[in-house]
């Protein structure tokens, strides 16, 4: 039986994490805990004894998805970044890829397929620790983790897509500190966009991570409706479609030139 | 298969307004091994790239093992093996691992990926490094695991890009023997290089690139008849010599004279004879050598540049 291409992408980047694992694991795992303890318990604290409820919510509860799928969100930035341009540039391990009968769009699959698995591993470690704290009341909560990893997919398909053509990574410094940080702060993921000022809120909507965080707290907290979740789902397939469309034809023109 | 392995017919490749290859034709038979032989920018790499189907052709046409890369090309690279020029192997993974992963790529059974590694690693020599991670190898030994890599499918067709470039003398002829054997196992071998003693000991046929175009084609040593004469008597001029003087001086006792930068080659068919000539012209004989003829002297004489320019 054949393993579609894509997949087989997959297998290779999972062997690299199974053997690297432990110097991911901080990362992926015990960083995440340390932000929850930290801002949702630390800083959850003073914002009860001052304002009491976030939306309704606890602190805790309020911030425990929006950590979640941001880093999800991290995770897959940094991954689409030096690692894209080392696997074209420095390590030029991607050529020997397509040198097999796997093609460049199937390798660019197949890592954004991989990135968005590890981010749903993250996920759900970080969602086991919320959940241990108390941060997640719903057991719809298990959704945060596709939630997560659509996100992260979303992110990584647009970014693989830029990266993959670069010469250098003059620009990335940029991207994590003028691209990244600010969706981070300000994607509803400390606090509600209600807080913005009345004329940026609507630039949360352009926020992927903004979107991929409601999904989240809409599943932790076990409380929806239908409709806006539909639309986050499709602003974010939305974007992996969008970063496939360049990043197929990025990929084959950078790899088979 | 009954035809040609590969068979190009005005192939071209432009970049741009940059031709890189320049409507070449050329054939290459099962069981041969094939050299493409040229300076660096002569169009050499970028025609493996088309006959290894990571890189579309801009016109003419390629056959590969009978197939059309333009639309088979994931057919036709399932059965080659590359070895690229710049090693592109996992760093962060071990031999053992790279081999596992390589051989995933081709969608082999991890079975038989584990027997063909072992007798992979043992066939280059590298089966005592299998659990070391790739990062620390030497450059012959990364080498080696390209192309034991290159293997794992069991390929008709074997692509060498510059095989040897960069090694020490040692590693070289290791690789040299192991492309032997491959060659008597009946594996069919193209490569490109732009060292002539690699050239002449591997390649059965070859052609000359330059300047996106192919110059000559043959074997080793009918480009050196047809081309040159038996023997090059070589001139080493002090450093304060005046080139064109000496050239001058020595054109009479050639057939053919180039003036090289430190140096004056003389092509002649009796090099002794030549050289007790010079000799007794007052020339010391320290600075006077007689060799064989070489494809060197085919590249210097067809392109009147030097492979190493």
């Amino acid at each position: 039986m054949s393993t579609p291409p894509v997949l087989r992408i997959v297998e290779r980047e999972a062997l690299v994490f199974a053997r690297l694992w432990r110097g991911i694991a901080f990362s992926t795992f015990v960083a995440p805990a340390l932000f929850l303890g930290a801002i949702g318990v630390g800083l959850g604290g003073l914002v009860k004894a001052h304002t009491g409820a976030v939306d309704g919510l606890t602190y805790l509860d309020f911030v425990a998805p929006g950590l979640l799928v941001a880093s999800a969100m991290q995770l897959a930035a940094s991954e689409s970044l030096w690692p894209v341009l080392g696997g074209v540039k420095w390590m030029r391990q991607f050529h020997g890829v397509v040198a097999t009968p796997i093609s460049p769009g199937q390798l660019y699959g197949g890592f954004v397929l991989w990135t968005a698995l590890r981010s749903m591993l993250g996920a759900a470690a970080f969602l086991l620790v919320a959940a241990l704290l108390g941060a997640v009341p719903s057991a719809w909560g298990v959704l945060a983790i596709p939630a997560a990893g659509l996100c992260s997919a979303a992110f990584c398909a647009l970014l693989a897509a830029y990266s993959i053509k670069l010469d250098s990574d003059l620009s990335f410094p940029m991207i994590m500190r003028l691209g990244v940080l600010p969706l981070f702060l300000f994607s509803g993921t400390f606090f509600p966009v209600s807080q913005l000022p009345s004329g940026l809120r609507p630039l949360a909507l352009f926020s992927p991570l903004w979107h991929g965080v409601e999904l989240a707290r809409d599943a932790t907290t076990g409380t929806f409706d239908v409709a806006p979740v539909l639309a986050h789902i499709a602003v974010l397939v939305a974007c992996i479609a969008v970063g496939a469309s360049f990043g197929v034809r990025r990929f084959s023109r950078r790899l088979s030139p | 298969m009954s035809g040609p392995m590969v068979a190009a017919r005005a192939l071209t490749k432009r970049f741009g307004a940059f031709v890189a290859v320049d409507g070449v034709d050329f054939e290459i038979e099962p069981g041969e091994a094939f050299g493409f032989l040229g300076p660096n920018g002569a169009g050499k790499t970028s025609t493996m790239r088309m006959i290894g189907c990571v890189s579309p052709r801009t016109a003419g046409e390629l056959h590969v093992l009978g197939l059309d890369p333009a639309h088979d090309g994931p057919d036709i690279r399932a059965r080659l093996g590359v070895v690229p020029q710049e090693d592109n192997l996992d760093t962060e993974l071990t031999v053992w691992d790279n081999l596992m992963i390589y051989g995933r790529y081709f969608d082999l059974p991890r079975a038989e990926i584990r027997e063909r590694a072992a007798e992979l690693l043992e066939f280059v020599n590298l089966s005592d490094r299998r659990d070391s991670r790739v990062d620390p190898l030497s450059g012959g030994m990364k080498r080696r695991l390209t192309i034991a890599r290159s293997l794992l499918n069991r390929p008709e067709l074997l692509l060498l890009d510059e095989p040897t470039t960069g090694l020490d003398p040692q590693a070289r002829h290791l690789l040299w023997d192991r492309l032997y054997q491959l060659k008597r196992s009946g594996v069919t071998l193209v490569l490109t290089t732009h060292y002539m003693d690699e050239a002449e000991q591997l390649c059965d046929r070859l052609v000359i690139m330059d300047n996106a175009r192919i110059v000559a084609e043959g074997s080793p040593r009918r480009l050196i008849a047809d081309n040159v004469t038996r023997e090059v008597v070589e001139v080493r001029l002090p450093i304060e010599a005046d080139l064109d003087f000496e050239a001058a001086r020595l054109k009479r006792f050639g057939d053919r004279i180039e003036p090289l930068a430190d140096r004056v080659l003389l092509y002649t068919d009796d090099g002794d004879a030549t050289a007790a000539a010079i000799m007794s012209e007052g020339f010391e004989a320290g600075s006077v050598l007689v060799r064989r003829a070489s494809l060197e002297d085919v590249f210097l004489i067809l392109t009147g540049r030097s492979l190493e320019d």
